[in-house]
């Protein structure tokens, strides 16, 4: 299982180290390290490496490195789940994951890194548990430990759900506004080629939740076209018999912030691609090139289309770009040659538009192929599928949940080639 | 108040500082101080030296406290093994604490110090935390039983300890249950004794399936991979768990999800392979696979390394599901190059176009490694789909007008591949190719070009000045662009001998004289003394027929494959590689997928048990491509013998003994390299010198006449194993003369063979013998004596002999035809009277005469060339100008033929009667007749 976790920052300091077994010195990761070197990019470090004696799992997340050693043949997965999970949980207790929130608070860090795994499995990963088990830092703890000088930091029972049927939820849960609320979140992903012709999309689409429920609510929820979804995976609390005989989600839920489902909508489904891009970009021989770029609304079902945001990697020999947008601001990393243009709105009377020149390196020859542009951009009230929530009910508990539910489709991985 | 303030140090020492306060009366202080301590163990800090101190603090009632000496300890017990001691006590009184927190935190980092004397201790309390009333505490023992194995296995399976685990697999607690699965998994992984304690049966993957529902993600998956490693015993169990394991696919954990298809996909392999059943499971598994795909990009590599197994083994499940594998521009390179390669295992002819637009895009793009990859990926394409090579030569000719440097080297090394799978179609482009020869720095190219110009020299005006230029620098070459330069250079002498002599011997000379490389140099010494004994030869050698590449050679050969899929979502499957090759001290105890089993009564209709048999020694594969008309009649016969192969101790013995036989030159043959494999890689010319040779070297004993070898097994349909032979008859045995000739890419071994019932009984007597694995391009011969006792069924026609090979690719089925005349036994001469009186008793109806025509033989030289073949002549009497032989003989199975050859003078016609109890061998007889009377 796992025997060590690594971390290390972008500068490649080893920052922090956990051993779930036998130590194993930290020279390990200079396989990393090697590893690391031959990469172009950050990200692009391979996630399992071998080494003579140890494998090393790693995600890269936040800037970080999380290097998970295995002496023995464990499922690769399982520790990626892992480390992702062990992220989730610290941006869980310190709001955000990065290496100076994780030095500033060492020891709980190394607390629930001790909880989450003994001897290389999985202890106590659920969220609620492991909170019961480490009070999360908080501002008016730490004013109380302060002056009582007693530390309420570590709790010395046994946390309840840990070993219930349902370990996500803890007993005992008291609001006094009992609130539901869902958002169906769908993000397009897509390749548009030259010509506008879709090449490829499909739709990811997660339902995130906030419950705020007191007792052990049972709910269940029921779609208008429940059949859209046939690729779905479930938070454990949703019981898969009622969806496979009904299409029911039925389930207890954990107390605040989860995501409940999320499901794919595959390729051979149509997906409404709401936005265009009209371009040309151009080089000259000499030194430069045109750049001109329209962003149009497409099929939107009438929803405005927001937050809109262009990002074209320009090639390495690109000097800089001077263009004028007529809305919005732009902006061009000349490290990374990225430019990104923050549209904002579509006003579908006055299409916005970029154009201006591109300047190349004196004497470097003009770019084989034009840049792939990444386009964001989000439509409330709109789940493009058109799926639809038609509703929820709640068994178990005698008072009247407020209830709400949202629709947001967005840009995932969408690519527009020119 | 943050924990960074635990790392300012004073001038006067951290550690002295912190040993005062660690003994300080004030709680707080100490803990303040524990804190600290720790802190600088988290960054890597040897704060072993406050080891007493810290340990002193242990006696507290303060939890938090308590847990971070133990975190401390856990550390650094192994460097203070005698101070550790000292804390045993406390842990002994903590497993006897009222809070079971404490219980088990208690019990948790005693299993983490990992020293001898504290472990003596951690026994009883582990015993008695294994039946807690409290499951945290009984799940924490579950866990620590794997702790102490890891340190001492002996101790934990002399205490019972494996026992007490097996227990707590039907524990009423889920969470037990898991981690009991867990802690069993990871002691079977190190340590095979305790297979026997902990094996899997029906009852406990029941119980294991129970927990599944309701224990964390983490659980399932232990319980997943251990209900992997279950083999059900028959059908009916694979599809119940099945069906138990599918709704775990939904699961929004990657590792549940997988580990789930691994159980699924090694099941599948034991249920009815064309029922509803498993084309429901085939549909439920695509969505799952497609899911993993939209996680993060490391969880998406892990998926698309296991999917690129699993698209090989079923291709079918992501038939549909090409647009996934498109490449985003953001991707990570890993991930990139890993959805190509499944691109390529997914194009068919119907989504060619599509995926050809894709590569042509990603051709463009600027990741070096992923262009080449995406050329070299369109090259594949047109060699996988032959509708679509067309349109692939014209995508890679647009790449080379780019005129990008690695890029038309890649080109051009892809179109060598197209033209060695199409040859004498796309011709047309080698002046394009041409272009661009001063642009190829890389080896692999300028060796692809060179190969080209050598194989179309008669097309290529210049090829001459072409391959002159190349010749300059020749010294400076890689020895691979040497070979092929080489060898270019002969065939272009061999296609146009004008004004290429002095090219020629320049390059033998160079390659010969001035090189150190042996294999250049023996090389050169073979084409020059081809050359300059016989030029008509070394035409033929060279020049001769190359056999083709097929597209199957990047696929992972089947038993592996088989392998890899009982390791789904393992490190070995992202390796693709066994576990036993890199996990190091893990048991080597290999994993098959399942042999398919039915269940009570419908397993005698559907499936024959020869199958079963065939498929335990993990030929799991179904019989494809067979070479005999009218297979399904046969398959069953076939399928009967058993195909296991050689047994281990005679594999040992095939590879301890050397071969014997001096035609087995299979050792020199990949030093010829490819000019040459055309030499001995057996077209049929080469197989006839080969079988020439054989009878040369084989003892001098035999006369027996001895048909020429023919290809039994033509090399596509047995997937590059090609397989000529014939059949003689030597010292009163009878002996199969095979030679085997690997036209794949991949080398080949564990060569087997079987016979299927046959008329005359014939069957192996020995295992093949042959220097295993036989290279790609090489070639090996042997003489497989046969035994005339094996089973016994009359075959139509009679002497069709119907012959299974195996080897480590798959298993191939050939037909060929016995010559009698090899089945004549050496006692078959009869005594005159006996001959007599059997001639007497045969009915006359029974005899039967045919004329052997253009026979070029005396009577005397006819009667030596019979008694030759094991045809005695008995008497010689002259009526009326004929000369007439009588003569016997005597089949293997002792049937006795009687004949009568009537010779007229100046006539090359002789009339052949027969006499025999059985009619249907004188077609055999006469054929044997006739084909030794005319050679």
């Amino acid at each position: 299982m796992i025997h060590s976790l690594f971390v290390i920052n972008n500068t490649g300091d080893v920052f922090m180290e956990k051993h779930w077994k036998s130590v194993i010195n930290k020279s390990i990761c200079d396989y990393f390290f090697e590893a690391q070197g031959k990469a172009t990019n950050p990200e692009d470090v391979c996630p399992v490496i071998n080494t003579p004696h140890h494998y090393l799992i790693n995600i890269y997340r936040n800037n970080l490195y999380f290097v998970a050693v295995v002496t023995t043949e464990v499922p690769p997965l399982f520790v990626l789940e892992f480390l992702h999970r062990i992220c989730d949980t610290f941006e869980d207790y310190f709001n955000e994951c990065n290496e100076s929130t994780l030095k500033e608070h060492y020891v709980i860090v190394y607390e629930i890194l001790d909880e989450m795994l003994d001897n290389g499995f999985p202890l106590a990963v659920e969220s609620n548990v492991l909170k019961e088990l480490i009070k999360p830092p908080n501002f008016l703890r730490t004013i109380t430990d302060t002056v009582t000088g007693k530390s309420t930091g570590v709790s010395g029972i046994l946390p309840t759900g840990q070993l219930s049927n349902i370990p996500w939820r803890r007993t005992g849960v008291k609001y006094a506004n009992n609130e539901a609320y869902f958002d169906i979140i769908e993000e397009i992903d897509a390749i548009i080629d030259k010509s506008g012709t879709t090449v490829t999309a499909e739709t990811q689409g997660y339902i995130d939740c906030l419950i705020k429920l007191s007792g052990m609510p049972d709910l269940s929820l029921t779609f208008v076209n429940a059949r859209l979804l046939d690729d779905v995976s479930f938070h454990p609390c949703v019981r898969f018999k009622r969806w496979e005989n009904e299409k029911i989600l039925s389930f207890v839920p954990p107390d605040g912030h989860f995501r409940l489902m999320s499901y794919h909508i595959g390729a051979q489904n149509m997906v409404a691609i709401p936005v265009y891009l009209r371009h040309t970009i151009n080089y000259r021989e000499g030194s430069g090139g045109r750049f001109d770029v329209t962003v149009g609304p497409k099929q939107t079902m009438g929803k405005t289309v927001e937050n809109v945001i262009l990002e074209v990697p320009f090639p390495k020999n690109v000097l800089n770009v001077t263009l004028t947008p007529n809305q919005g601001k732009y902006s061009f990393d000349p490290v990374s040659k990225f430019m990104t243009w923050d549209v904002g709105k579509i006003d579908t009377t006055k299409l916005p538009n970029i154009r201006g020149n591109i300047s190349l390196q004196t004497g470097s020859p003009i770019p084989d192929s034009n840049p792939v542009i990444n386009v964001q951009f989000t439509i409330s009230q709109m789940a493009v599928s058109g799926i639809k929530v038609n509703r929820l009910d709640m068994y178990g508990e005698k008072y009247k949940p407020f209830k709400g539910v949202k629709y947001i489709t967005r840009a995932g991985k969408f690519q527009v080639r020119t | 108040m943050t924990d960074s303030k635990y790392f300012t140090t004073t001038k006067k020492g951290e550690i002295f500082e912190l040993k005062a306060e660690l003994n300080s009366d004030k709680k707080e202080k100490k803990k303040e101080a524990v804190k600290k301590v720790i802190a600088s163990m988290t960054v890597g800090k040897d704060v072993s030296a406050l080891f007493p101190d810290v340990v002193n603090c242990m006696q507290t009632d303060n939890l938090e406290l308590k847990k971070l000496v133990y975190l401390y300890l856990m550390n650094y017990a192994k460097s203070q093994p005698d101070m550790a001691i000292m804390a045993v006590n406390t842990f002994v009184k903590d497993c006897e604490d009222a809070n079971p927190l404490i219980r088990a935190l208690a019990v948790r980092t005693m299993g983490c110090i990992r020293v001898d004397k504290i472990t003596e201790y951690l026994c009883e309390p582990l015993r008695k935390c294994l039946k807690d009333e409290d499951p945290y505490v009984r799940k924490t023992a579950a866990v620590c039983v794997a702790k102490l194995h890891d340190i001492n296995s002996q101790l934990v399976e002399d205490q019972g300890f494996l026992d007490a685990l097996r227990d707590l697999l039907s524990d009423s607690n889920p969470m037990v249950v898991a981690n009991a699965v867990a802690a069993i998994s990871e002691i079977l992984d190190t340590s095979p004794t305790a297979q026997q304690v902990l094996e899997m049966n029906s009852v406990t993957i029941n119980k294991l399936l129970t927990a599944l529902n309701e224990c964390t993600e983490w659980g399932q998956v232990f319980i997943l991979d251990s209900i992997s490693n279950y083999t059900p015993k028959d059908d009916k169990e694979a599809q119940s768990i099945s069906e138990r394991v599918t709704p775990r696919l939904a699961h929004a954990n990657a590792a549940v999800v997988l580990s789930a298809i691994k159980v699924v996909m090694k099941y599948m392999e034991m249920l009815e392979p064309n029922s509803e059943y498993v084309t429901m499971l085939v549909k439920k598994l695509a969505p799952p696979l497609v899911t993993l795909l939209s996680a993060e990009p490391e969880i998406q590599y892990v998926a698309l390394r296991n999917i690129n197994l699993i698209v090989q083994k079923r291709s079918d499940i992501l038939k549909n599901e090409m647009k996934v594998f498109f490449v985003k521009y953001n991707d990570p390179i890993y991930v990139k190059l890993e959805k190509l390669d499944i691109m390529i295992r997914l194009t068919n002819q119907s989504n060619i176009a599509q995926v050809l637009a894709e590569l042509k895009e990603y051709a463009t793009e600027v990741d070096v490694d992923f262009v080449r990859k995406s050329v070299r990926a369109i090259g594949r394409c047109a060699i996988k789909v032959e509708q679509a090579a067309e349109r692939c030569v014209s995508t890679l000719l647009d790449l080379i007008q780019t005129k990008v440097n690695y890029v038309v080297q890649e080109a051009i090394v892809v179109i060598k591949d197209i033209f060695r799978k199409y040859p004498n179609k796309y011709e047309s482009i080698i002046a394009t190719l041409c272009e661009n020869l001063d642009t190829l720095d890389e080896p692999e190219a300028r060796a692809s070009m060179i190969w080209i110009i050598g194989e179309y020299a008669e097309r290529i005006d210049n090829a001459d000045e072409l391959l002159e230029s190349f010749l300059e620098g020749f010294q400076d070459e890689n020895a691979q662009v040497q070979l092929q330069l080489l060898t270019a250079i002969v065939k272009l002498f061999l296609k146009r001998p004008t004004n290429t002599q002095e090219l020629v011997q320049q390059v033998l000379s160079l390659s010969t004289q001035d090189s150190d490389n042996p294999d250049l140099r023996d090389r050169g010494y073979i084409y020059w003394r081809l050359l300059s004994t016989d030029p008509a030869a070394a035409k033929e050698v060279v020049l001769a027929a190359k056999p083709l590449i097929s597209e199957e050679t990047d696929l992972i050969e089947p038993t592996l494959l088989d392998e890899l899929i009982c390791h789904i979502s393992s490190l070995a499957s992202v390796y693709h590689r066994p576990p036993n090759n890199f996990v190091e001290g893990r048991s080597s105890l290999r994993r098959s997928l399942p042999p398919r089993s039915a269940s009570g009564n419908n397993v005698g209709d559907a499936v024959p048990e020869e199958v079963l048999q065939m498929q335990n020694s993990g030929q799991s594969s179904a019989p494809q491509a067979t070479v005999i008309p009218g297979a399904d009649s046969l398959i069953g016969d076939l399928l009967d013998m058993d195909l296991g192969g050689p047994s281990s101790y005679q594999q040992n013995q095939m590879f301890q003994t050397p071969s014997a036989q001096p035609v087995q030159t299979t050792a020199g043959i990949d030093l010829l390299g490819e000019g040459l494999d055309s030499l001995l890689g057996g077209g049929s010319t080469a197989g006839d010198a080969l079988g020439g040779l054989g009878d040369i070297f084989s003892g001098g004993q035999s006369s027996s006449y001895v048909p020429p070898q023919e290809v039994f097994l033509p090399a596509n349909k047995g997937k590059g194993l090609e397989i000529s032979g014939t059949f003689a008859r030597r010292n009163g045995q009878v002996f199969m003369e095979l030679t085997f000739t690997n036209k794949a890419m991949q080398a080949m071994g564990d060569l087997g063979i079987q016979f299927n019932k046959n008329s005359f009984g014939l069957a192996p007597a020995a295992p093949i013998n042959i220097p295993s694995p036989l290279p790609p391009n090489g070639s090996a011969s042997t003489s497989l004596p046969l035994s005339t006792t094996g089973a016994v069924q009359k075959m139509e026609p009679l002497l069709a002999l119907q012959a299974a090979i195996k080897n480590n690719i798959g298993v191939f089925y050939f037909s060929c035809t016995v010559p009698l005349h090899v089945l004549f036994t050496e006692d078959g001469e009869m005594d005159k009277k006996e001959f007599l009186s059997t001639w007497k008793e045969i009915p006359s109806q029974n005899e039967e005469q045919y004329t052997i025509t253009n026979v070029q033989h005396s009577a005397d030289s006819v009667s030596q060339k019979l008694r030759n073949s094991n045809i005695f002549t008995i008497a010689k009497r002259n009526v009326e100008g004929q000369d007439m032989l009588y003569q016997s003989l005597k089949l293997t199975n002792g049937i006795k033929v009687l004949a009568e050859l009537k010779i007229q003078p100046g006539n090359n016609n002789f009339v052949l009667s027969l006499k025999c109890r059985a009619l249907d061998i004188y077609a055999g007889v006469q054929l044997a007749y006739d084909t030794i009377l005319h050679n």
